[in-house]
C-alpha cells in the first residue's frame, strides 16, 4: 500500500530503476577496474583550443545522436505500439539534404547553414509523414511500414548527392560537430539539451503526452474521448523525423562529410534498445522520456567501457548482447514477480518473528 | 466431416487471398521481364540462378514466417547464419573434419539460439524484438570473435559437395558454340524445397502447426481453448533458430567461405519476403508457399532493375522499396475492404 501513495519523485525513481541500475553498475565496475576512467581533464585540441576531455565527456558527447533519436522513438513507441526501424536511413537522407543544400551555394555562411538545417528538418518531417501515413491511415504495423524506408533510405541519400560522398568544409559546420570557439563543452551536448528542453516545454504546455499515452493504451477509447488517433500517431512520427534531422546534422558535422553507407549505421537497434532499457513498454502506452535518454547514455557508457578494455570494435556486439539479456531478464515480468513474492515472504516472516 | 466441408466452401481465407495476390504479381512481373527484356529471362537457368542464390533465404524466411504466424519476431537469423557459416568453415579447416559433424554443428548452433530465445520470450515474457536483437548482436559479435578474416573451406569432400549439381539437360539452352548447356540446380535448393514442403505440412496438418495460428491470432482465446500458448510460442522460435542453422550451412555450400559480413540484412529480407507472401506481423495469418513466392519476387526485382538499364547503384534498393510499398499498401487496402464487407454482413 505504501508503494502506491509514494511521492512523485519516488514513483519516477522506481520507473527509472533499470537504466539507473545499469549506469550504476557500469560506474562501479569502472571505478574498480580503473579509477582514472572518470577523470576529466583539459587538453589542447588540434585547432589550438583548450577543451574538456576524458571518457565521461566522450560518453555524453558520443551518445548525442542516440539520445535525440531515443526521445523521438519513445513517442512513436508510446503512440503506435511499434517501432520505427528506419531512423538510421532517415537520418542519412536528412544528412544528405543538409550537405546538398550547403554544397549547392557559393559559400557557406550562417544564413546558408540555417537554410540547410531547415531543409534538413523538412526532409525529416516528410519521411516521418510518409511513415506516419502508412501507420495511421493504412493501419500498417510500424515495423513493416518503416521497413520500406529502411530498405531504400540509404540509397535515396546516395541518389540525392549523385553518388559521391561529398564533404563540406566550414568552420561553422565543424563548430556544430565539435566545439564552439571559447566553449570547452562539445556542441552536440547543447543540441541534446535544446531538443530535450523543447520536448519538456511541449509536454508542460500541451496535453500531447496524455493524448499519446491514451492512443497507445486504447485507441478506440481515445477516439471515443475525442482524440483523433490518426493525427496523434502522425504527429509522433513527424516529431521522430525532426529528431532524425537533428541527429543527421550532428553526425554529418562531426566528420564534415556524409557517407550514406555508414552514417548512423544500426542506430535504430540502439534507439529501440534505449527505449526498452528506459523501462518503457514496447507495446505502447505510458512512457517516460527521461528513461529512454538515460538508456541511451547507458548504452554509450557500455560501449566506451568496452573500448577502454581494449575489446576490438567488431567484437563489442557480443558483450553488449550479454549485458542486454541480463538487463531485460532482471526487468522481465516473471523475475519481477518472483522478487515481489520473495519480499512478501520476508515481510511475513519478519512479522511472525516480531509476534513471537 | 460435414463441418470440414462447409469450411472448405467458404470464400478464400485471408491466408489464401494474400498468397494469390503475391503469386499473380510475381507471375505478371516475370512474364513482363520475359517479354520486354528477353535474353537471360527466357532461359530456365535464369530462374534456377535465382533459386541457387536464394536457397538460404528461402529456408530462413520459412522459419521467420512460422515465428510471425505465432505473433513474434526473430531478427537474429542473419547473425545466426553468419555465425554458423563461420564456425563450420573453421571446423572444416581443422584436421580430421567431416561433413556430417559440420552439419550437426550447424543445426546445433541454430537449435541453441532457438531454445534460448524461445525460453526468454515465452517463459520469461520478454519482448521478442529485444531478445532477438540481443541474439543478433551476440551472433554477429561471436562471428568476428571466431574469425575476423574471411576464410575459404579447404576440405576436399566439401568442395565436391559444393560442385555437385542437379542437371536438367532438357531445360538447358544452346551456348554460342552450339553445345548444350544443361540447367543446373544446386543441392541447397533441394534442401530449401524440402524444408518448404515439411514446414507447409507441419503448419497445415499437425496439431502443433495449427496451434501456431491460434496462438498468433489471439493468445487469450487460444489459452481458453486449452492450448499451451507458451509452449507453442517456444516451438516457433526453436523452429526458426534451427532453420537459421540449416540456412547457414546451405549458404556455406553456395559461397564456400565463412565471412563476418555473410547474410548481412538477411533478417530484413526474410521479413520482407514473408510480408510480400501475405504473412501478417500481427500474427495468425501466413503461409510458407507465399513466403517462397515473396523470396522469388524480391530476387526477380533485383534481377530486373539492372537488366532494364537502371544501372546506377541506388536504383536497386529504391525500386525494391517502392515495390515493397506497393505490396504493403495493397494488402492493407484489400484486408481493409474485406473487413468492411464482413462487418456489413453481420
Amino acid at each position: 500500500m505504501k508503494k502506491q501513495t509514494g511521492s512523485g519523485f519516488g514513483n519516477a525513481l522506481r520507473q527509472l530503476t533499470v537504466p539507473l541500475v545499469a549506469i550504476a553498475i557500469l560506474i562501479v565496475f569502472n571505478l574498480i577496474r580503473d579509477p582514472a576512467f572518470f577523470s576529466v581533464t583539459t587538453t589542447v585540441n588540434n585547432t589550438g583550443r583548450t577543451v574538456l576531455a576524458g571518457n565521461l565527456i566522450s560518453i555524453i558527447n558520443g551518445a548525442s545522436e542516440l539520445a535525440i533519436l531515443a526521445m523521438g522513438m519513445t513517442l512513436v513507441t508510446a503512440a503506435s505500439g511499434g517501432q520505427d526501424i528506419a531512423v538510421g536511413a532517415t537520418a542519412a537522407v536528412c544528412g544528405s539534404v543538409f550537405v546538398k543544400v550547403l554544397s549547392s551555394g557559393a559559400s557557406i555562411t550562417g544564413l546558408s547553414i540555417l537554410i540547410a538545417v531547415v531543409a534538413c528538418i523538412a526532409a525529416g518531417m516528410l519521411c516521418g509523414l510518409f511513415n506516419g501515413t502508412l501507420v495511421s491511415v493504412f493501419k500498417i504495423q510500424p515495423m513493416i511500414a518503416t521497413l520500406i524506408l529502411f530498405t531504400c533510405g540509404r540509397s535515396i541519400a546516395y541518389w540525392i548527392n549523385g553518388g559521391a560522398t561529398p564533404t563540406v568544409s566550414s568552420p561553422i559546420v565543424t563548430a556544430i560537430g565539435s566545439f564552439i570557439p571559447g566553449v570547452p563543452v562539445p556542441t552536440p551536448i547543447f543540441i541534446v539539451i535544446f531538443v530535450g528542453l523543447c520536448f519538456g516545454l511541449l509536454f508542460r504546455f500541451t496535453s500531447i503526452r496524455l493524448y499519446m499515452q491514451s492512443v497507445g493504451i486504447n485507441q478506440r477509447a481515445a477516439r471515443l474521448n475525442g482524440i483523433n488517433p490518426v493525427v496523434i500517431k502522425m504527429l509522433a512520427f513527424v516529431l521522430l523525423g525532426v529528431c532524425c534531422a537533428f541527429s543527421g546534422v550532428i553526425s554529418v558535422s562531426r566528420l564534415s562529410l556524409i557517407n550514406h553507407e555508414t552514417i548512423l549505421l544500426e542506430i535504430e537497434m540502439d534507439a529501440i534498445l534505449a527505449v526498452a532499457i528506459g523501462g518503457n513498454s514496447l507495446g505502447g502506452g505510458k512512457f517516460r522520456m527521461a528513461g529512454s535518454v538515460l538508456g541511451a547514455y547507458a548504452i554509450q557508457a557500455l560501449t566506451t567501457t568496452l573500448y577502454a578494455m581494449k575489446v576490438p570494435s567488431t567484437d563489442i556486439k557480443a558483450y553488449k548482447a550479454v549485458v542486454i539479456i541480463l538487463l531485460v531478464v532482471l526487468g522481465s515480468p516473471v523475475v519481477k514477480k518472483a522478487f515481489a513474492n520473495l519480499k512478501l515472504k520476508w515481510a511475513q516472516r519478519s512479522a511472525k518473528g516480531a509476534e513471537a | 466431416m460435414n463441418g470440414k466441408k462447409t469450411l472448405r466452401r467458404e470464400p478464400l481465407t485471408d491466408n489464401a487471398l494474400l498468397m494469390v495476390i503475391a503469386v499473380c504479381i510475381f507471375t505478371a512481373m516475370y512474364a513482363a521481364a520475359m517479354l520486354f527484356l528477353g535474353g537471360g529471362f527466357l532461359r530456365v537457368q535464369q530462374f534456377f540462378n535465382i533459386l541457387n542464390d536464394n536457397a538460404a533465404l528461402i529456408i530462413v524466411a520459412c522459419g521467420l514466417t512460422v515465428v510471425m504466424i505465432g505473433g513474434g519476431i526473430d531478427i537474429s537469423v542473419g547473425g545466426v547464419i553468419a555465425l554458423v557459416a563461420m564456425v563450420c568453415t573453421v571446423y572444416m579447416n581443422t584436421e580430421g573434419a567431416s561433413i556430417p559433424v559440420a552439419v550437426l554443428i550447424a543445426v546445433g548452433i541454430g537449435l541453441a539460439f532457438g531454445v534460448v530465445q524461445g525460453t526468454l520470450v515465452s517463459y520469461l515474457g520478454i519482448q521478442p524484438f529485444i531478445v532477438s536483437l540481443a541474439g543478433m548482436f551476440f551472433a554477429r559479435g561471436m562471428t568476428t570473435i571466431v574469425s575476423v578474416n574471411p576464410q575459404k573451406v579447404a576440405l576436399p569432400a566439401f568442395k565436391q559437395l559444393m560442385a555437385t549439381k542437379l542437371e536438367f539437360p532438357f531445360l538447358g539452352y544452346y551456348g554460342k558454340k552450339g553445345n548444350l548447356i544443361p540447367a543446373r540446380l544446386e543441392l541447397g535448393v533441394v534442401v530449401a524445397l524440402t524444408v518448404l514442403v515439411v514446414m507447409a505440412f507441419v503448419l497445415r496438418k499437425t496439431r502443433l502447426g495449427r496451434n501456431f495460428y491460434a496462438v498468433g491470432g489471439n493468445p487469450n482465446s487460444a489459452l481458453m481453448l486449452g492450448i499451451n500458448v507458451r509452449f507453442a510460442k517456444f516451438c516457433t522460435y526453436v523452429i526458426s533458430g534451427t532453420l537459421a542453422g540449416i540456412a547457414g550451412f546451405v549458404l556455406l555450400m553456395h559461397t564456400g567461405a565463412g565471412n563476418a559480413t555473410n547474410a548481412s540484412g538477411a533478417e530484413m529480407n526474410a521479413i520482407a519476403s514473408s510480408i510480400i507472401g501475405g504473412t501478417l506481423l500481427s500474427g495468425g495469418v501466413g503461409n510458407v508457399f507465399g513466403t517462397f513466392v515473396g523470396v522469388l519476387t524480391l530476387a526477380t526485382i533485383k534481377a530486373i532493375v539492372p537488366a532494364s538499364g537502371l544501372t546506377e547503384p541506388w536504383w536497386q534498393s529504391i525500386t525494391t522499396g517502392a515495390m515493397l510499398c506497393l505490396f504493403i499498401l495493397m494488402q492493407s487496402v484489400v484486408l481493409g475492404m474485406r473487413g468492411k464487407g464482413k462487418r456489413q454482413k453481420q
